[in-house]
């Protein structure tokens, strides 16, 4: 951002590209899918870089608003130096404090999720997909993040962006609205689970599971760890891909 | 005439209708105790919400059957009021069946569709019962689910079994009085409703007609009687969602779900830090005539808003939040039901405490720890579930994040883990323990 800045340019887009996307090495390859599509529709995009710092979501949802407020108004100064408009995030958490909890502390952006955008790109011909690439034929299951779906009730740009794929898309019993959480919301995902008789990523992934789906796709890449092990606890990762939209995007466009 | 029907009923109405009026003084009084939230704005939206949500009870068919099972007590209980209109004339004046001459066939109609309403209720309830007690539907059967809660439940089943029994005893005895001439009301050849021009006959034929008179009375002040009995234990039973769902619905929460409101006390003291001319040393602002320092988040009911205490009293038990919580589902203590059960109870304790000892006294007990654990918060992920399935919008994950923010920002107290994911971002920018400058590295890797 800060070469835009130095050119007299503004981005139209800022990609916000979100701690896990930036540190956790599975999250680092959904990073990299959807700048391979940003790059690809020639989309001027910026991102941060070392500027950008965590939304406070994960402090906010652990009671600390003393904490989440300061990472929020610094945040909004860098946000608002640069003139920032629109943003793009691929994980839900920041899309949801970004877009609702950002106004009130003087921080207003037009946010959208990346299964937005890229639903967008598609509708208008920018990307297209032949033929559904790799997948087709493939049985694919979505598995909706709390937080872009309750939490912001976005439910069909991810299923519309799947679709194109020309994949079966079959749904859990438990989908849309009464999708069942990962278990990473609400600050979980950083601690360990109170005492109960099984893990709720464990409890979610028999629901994909039942659909005999060959990929789990997530929009979320706290659900996509969360699945991830999952998976793996039943020992069905020869057999399952956990994949993030944009991962599945970017590969069937070949990019 | 003998006046000592009319002289009872009046007293007998002005008696349950105070006793009802104290009782609901009483609440909105509890419920006041609450901090102040604005819920005065979109008038025309909450309406409309209301309309669907409350009257049209369009959560409820998320599940079909319990949805149309409740329907049926819904639609009786509502078109029955109707009925209670014309009671309550007869009552004060002493008439019989008052609208029954200049409404004839429309009256026939009405009445009809109240006796086949009734006896949709009739079957709806015994249907409940079966599965509340004998069906193991799990919800009903939850650790908090014991004692009052599981009697209150029965206790308005049976309650709406007595008051259909009591509607057609009266109908069934006076169909048979009016075939025989003998009914207060006017004409003969009886009224021709839907279920007791059946019913009666079948059941009454042979009675004398001074049993049938005295058996159409019992009918008569039974049916009154249990209506102003179940209105005054209303305030005492999870059932007042009969009334409250409307209140409540109306003064939801409209915004997206996933935005939790903002501090802004908090607001405030960190502008305070990031400005420069900011004098840490000032004199603060002197504070309100009586104002007592605001808490961080909530330790007790007080701290709570008054929508949260609105949700409490509006709470039924369905236990649907319950069932869609992913922490319950998976053998956690947390039940987002019983955190609105607790919030009622501890609400209903402090409320006798003030009326007993007045306004400052303090019991030593609060929400959290003496109802709600800590294990219970922290079990919860904020996916929502629970606020999407509630029938009637009751938000439980409200009072757990406010739970959540006395236990970080007023006691310092949350899992270990978290303290050091709070130190991550402070220091670092991100929740785990990484060089912020390491945060770009992403695009130089393959």
């Amino acid at each position: 951002m800060a070469e835009y800045m130095a050119k007299g340019e503004s981005p139209d887009i800022l990609f916000w590209v979100g701690c896990a996307g930036s540190f956790d090495d599975r999250a680092k390859k959904i990073t990299k899918a959807l700048v391979k599509i940003l790059h690809h529709v020639g989309i001027k995009y910026a991102v941060l870089g070392t500027e950008e710092s965590c939304t406070g979501d994960p402090a906010k949802r652990a009671g600390n608003e003393f904490l989440f407020q300061m990472m929020a108004m610094q945040n909004i100064q860098v946000l608002n130096g640069y003139e920032i408009k629109k943003i793009v995030t691929a994980c839900p958490h920041c899309f949801n404090t970004l877009k609702n909890e950002y106004p009130e502390l003087g921080g207003n952006f037009e946010v959208i999720h990346h299964t937005q955008l890229v639903q967008q790109l598609i509708n208008t011909g920018k990307l297209q997909i032949k033929g559904g690439g790799e997948f087709k034929g493939k049985k694919i299951t979505f598995h909706d993040p709390c937080y872009l779906g309750r939490a912001n009730d976005v439910y069909e740009a991810p299923r519309q962006v799947l679709k194109t794929l020309d994949a079966e898309l079959v749904e859990m019993k438990r989908c849309r609205t009464k999708g069942l959480c990962c278990g990473a919301g609400g600050a979980q995902m950083f601690k360990e689970a109170e005492k109960g008789n099984k893990e709720v990523n464990v409890e979610r992934t028999e629901d994909a599971l039942e659909t005999k789906a060959n990929i789990i796709a997530t929009g979320c890449p706290f659900c996509n760890t969360m699945m991830t092990d999952g998976v793996k606890n039943f020992e069905k990762e020869a057999d399952v891909q956990v994949m993030d939209v944009a991962e599945l995007i970017a590969n069937a466009a070949d990019l | 005439m003998d006046y000592l029907q009319n002289i009872l009923f009046i007293v007998f109405v002005l008696a349950a209708s105070a006793m009802f009026a104290m009782s609901l003084k009483q609440i909105i009084s509890n419920i006041r105790l609450g901090k102040d939230v604005d819920r005065s704005d979109n008038k025309s939206e909450r309406l409309k919400t209301m309309a669907l949500v409350a009257l049209g009870q369009k959560k409820m068919f998320q599940r079909p059957i319990p949805a149309l099972l409740h329907l049926a007590i819904y639609a009786a209980f509502v078109i029955t009021q109707i009925e209670l209109i014309e009671i309550f004339i007869d009552g004060v004046t002493g008439e019989h069946r008052i609208f029954y001459p200049s409404l004839g066939g429309f009256y026939t109609f009405v009445i009809s569709l109240i006796e086949v309403l009734s006896v949709l209720a009739f079957l709806a309830t015994l249907i409940f019962l079966y599965r509340r007690n004998l069906l193991k539907v799990p919800r009903f059967h939850k650790s908090e689910m014991t004692g009052w809660p599981k009697l209150d439940g029965n206790l308005i089943l049976y309650g709406e079994i007595i008051l259909i029994i009591f509607i057609f005893m009266m109908n069934g005895a006076d169909e048979v009085l009016h075939r025989r001439g003998a009914s207060h009301a006017d004409g003969s050849g009886g009224f021709g409703f839907a279920i007791s021009s059946f019913l009666g006959p079948a059941l009454f034929d042979g009675m004398s007609t001074h049993t049938l008179h005295i058996i159409e009375r019992i009918g008569w002040w039974g049916h009154i009687g249990t209506v102003f009995a179940f209105l005054n234990y209303l305030p005492i039973s999870k059932h007042f969602h009969v009334l409250l769902a409307f209140p409540n619905v109306y003064y939801s929460n409209l915004q997206a779900k996933g935005k939790f409101n903002n501090m802004e006390s908090v607001t405030n003291e960190v502008k305070m830090m990031f400005d420069p001319n900011a004098d840490p040393y000032a004199t603060p602002a002197p504070a309100e005539e009586g104002a007592a320092p605001e808490r961080f988040g909530a330790k007790d009911v007080t701290d709570l808003n008054w929508k949260n205490l609105l949700d409490a009293y509006t709470c039924t038990e369905c236990g649907r939040c319950t069932s869609a919580c992913p922490a319950n589902q998976t053998g956690k203590l947390l039940s987002p039901r019983k955190i609105m059960m607790d919030t009622r109870d501890r609400l209903d304790e402090l409320g006798k405490n003030i009326a007993k000892h007045g306004k400052d006294h303090d019991d030593g007990k609060s929400l959290l720890r003496d109802y709600i654990t800590e294990e219970e918060l922290w079990a919860c992920t904020s996916c929502n579930a629970c606020v999407q399935e509630c029938p009637v919008n009751i938000d439980p994950l409200n009072i757990i994040m406010e739970m959540r923010r006395y236990l970080v920002m007023e006691e310092s107290k949350s899992p270990s883990e978290l303290t050091t994911m709070f130190t991550n971002i402070e220091n670092n920018g991100a929740p785990w323990q990484f060089s912020p400058m390491d945060r770009f590295n992403w695009a130089n890797e393959e």
